[in-house]
């Protein structure tokens, strides 16, 4: 995913994901062998009809390998579920990648985009696009009272799932985020983190998400999304503010020791790396460190990932030759843009 | 039962994990739990929803009289009984939403903002189901006015709604719509 959009300071991504189904066809799980190949040759043909999808790529997960396929999971481009469904799921990827269609996950269709920084409309608008033209080709499931039918009744109605990933490391340092998470899950969102052991967030990344599909617009689901998170990034901007003025100099050395241990360092768990690359972050968003940018961060969380850093070696590894591999990785990475 | 993870082997761990008074529940193999604390990190949530539902579902069966009521009830087009449909929490085809909907109705009313989708409808059949929703509103409009003794301006709606109906023919399609 490429770096900028607005906001990008306090929202890394914002992804838009909408399920769709054929009617004709039972739903993938349920369906037989035979069908999901027929779902797979019905895609294949409406998106070959348009021009829109002629530069988009077609990955049947039966050619990809499973370290490839952790890797598309790992930069959100596929879910595990998908990636398990070897004989009749697919991947349809635009160049950039911030479009991706799965085919046969536990919908027929999951049409996503990605945008960095807090782009959610944008990225409604985009997903909606490849909507309307392979709608144009294929029946959908319909229903006149319940909207877009999914196999998963939480998805019914719209089938849209909004969800933002938030670097929080403010209210998370100074303890503000179960106030504000509790709060956000009482307006109908939900909320994760990357849990370590207790129940500390690893890496102050939080990803919060539509929870309502049916009973409101697209526009009113985003809308309200949106409008709830800005409060949060208002929150973290201040707390931010706050711990600039009071604790300057710790907050630089933070992310001072933290670039040192990422180019140093000899051993790293993919823990370790996700909450060094979040102090460091939060030095560069604070004008603390300049040598960095949002773009090799960015990159730096993907990288680290176990699928991402085999695919890289190019043979599979275990969890200590992982941990030897990943500063490598990470020191090549941050002298290539230096 | 299978690794929720891998899908392949069979599942020997089970994990419960609790934050903020919610419990959350993983099914894994033994190597699928080793390596879970570099796989967790996923956008995606991976186990929550679902099993957030069929939990619903249980528990609403479980508390309900009338659960053993309903052992036939299956989906006519694909087969899907309610009893499998309420161990796995997904639907097997668009007709198990007609086959179930008494029974999902009050689930939907729990989870969602209200039972009728007020979202995206496709191309193809938007005239129509505009001109259903319009329908809806003024067969409720009609009736306030019946209950207000407003006869006259009730046979005003009245004749709206059948001039709506007669414009909506079974194609799924509404006369002298172009596409
Ligand atoms: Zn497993
Ligand atoms: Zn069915």
């Amino acid at each position: 995913m490429e770096a900028g959009g607005p906001d990008t300071d306090v929202v890394i991504s914002s992804r838009v994901r909408i399920a769709r189904n054929v009617r004709k066809y039972h739903f993938p799980c349920l369906a037989a062998d035979d069908i999901r190949n027929r779902i797979l040759e019905d895609m294949h043909l409406a998106t070959g009809k348009k021009e829109e999808f002629k530069e988009f790529s077609y990955w049947p997960m039966a050619d990809l390998s499973i370290l490839e396929k952790q890797s598309l999971v790992e930069k959100h481009l596929i879910s595990p579920l998908l990636a398990g469904e070897s004989k009749h799921g697919a991947l349809l990827l635009r160049p950039d990648e911030a479009i991706s269609i799965m085919i046969n996950e536990e919908d027929h269709l999951r049409i996503q985009a990605i945008l960095p920084g807090l782009q959610l409309e944008e990225a409604w608008k985009e997903a909606g696009k490849y909507d309307d033209l392979i709608e144009s080709e294929v029946d959908y499931a319909f229903d006149e009272r319940y909207g877009y039918l999914t196999a998963c009744p939480t998805n019914i109605g719209t089938g849209l799932r909004a969800s933002l990933m938030l670097h929080l490391p403010a209210l998370i340092i100074t303890r503000q985020t179960g106030r504000i998470l509790g709060a956000l899950s009482q307006v109908g969102l939900a909320v994760r983190g990357l849990y370590g052991e207790g129940s500390e967030i690893i890496g102050n990344l939080v990803q919060v998400s539509n929870q309502v599909t049916l009973g409101q617009s697209e526009e009113e689901i985003i809308s309200n999304l949106s409008s709830v998170i800005s409060q949060v990034i208002e929150q973290e901007k201040n707390a931010r503010q706050n711990l600039l003025d009071k604790k300057r100099a710790n907050l630089a050395d933070k992310a001072w020791r933290a670039l040192g241990l990422l180019k140093f360092a000899q051993v790293m768990s993919s823990q370790e790396a996700i909450q060094l690359i979040s102090d460091l972050r939060l030095g560069y968003d604070l004008g603390l460190i300049k040598t960095v940018d949002h773009k090799l961060l960015n990159e730096l969380l993907v990288l680290i990932r176990p699928g991402c850093l085999q695919l890289m070696t190019g043979r599979e590894l275990n969890r200590e030759e992982r941990n030897i591999e990943r500063p490598a990785r990470i020191k090549q990475a941050l002298e290539r843009s230096q | 039962m299978l690794c929720q993870e891998c899908r392949k082997n069979e599942a020997t761990i089970h994990i419960i994990k609790s934050s903020d008074g919610k419990q959350t529940e993983l099914f894994l193999c033994e190597h699928c739990a080793h390596d879970r604390d570099e796989l967790d990190f996923s956008y995606e949530p991976k186990f929550s929803l679902h099993q957030l539902f069929a939990g619903l579902l249980n528990q609403n069966l479980f508390n309900n009289r009338e659960a053993s009521s309903f052992p036939g009830l299956q989906c006519p087009s694909c087969g899907l009984t309610f009893a499998q449909f309420s161990q796995v929490g997904r639907l097997g085809c668009s007709e198990c939403f007609t086959a179930f909907e008494e029974q999902l109705k009050p689930l939907l009313r729990k989870i969602h903002a209200g039972c009728s989708h007020r979202g995206k409808i496709p191309f193809r059949i938007r005239t129509k189901v505009l001109y259903l929703r319009e329908i809806d509103e003024l067969k409720e409009d009609m009736q306030q006015k019946v209950l207000n003794e407003k006869f006259e301006e009730a046979a005003v709606l009245r004749d709206r709604i059948r001039q709506l109906e007669a414009q909506i023919i079974d194609t799924g399609t509404v006369k002298g719509e172009n596409q």
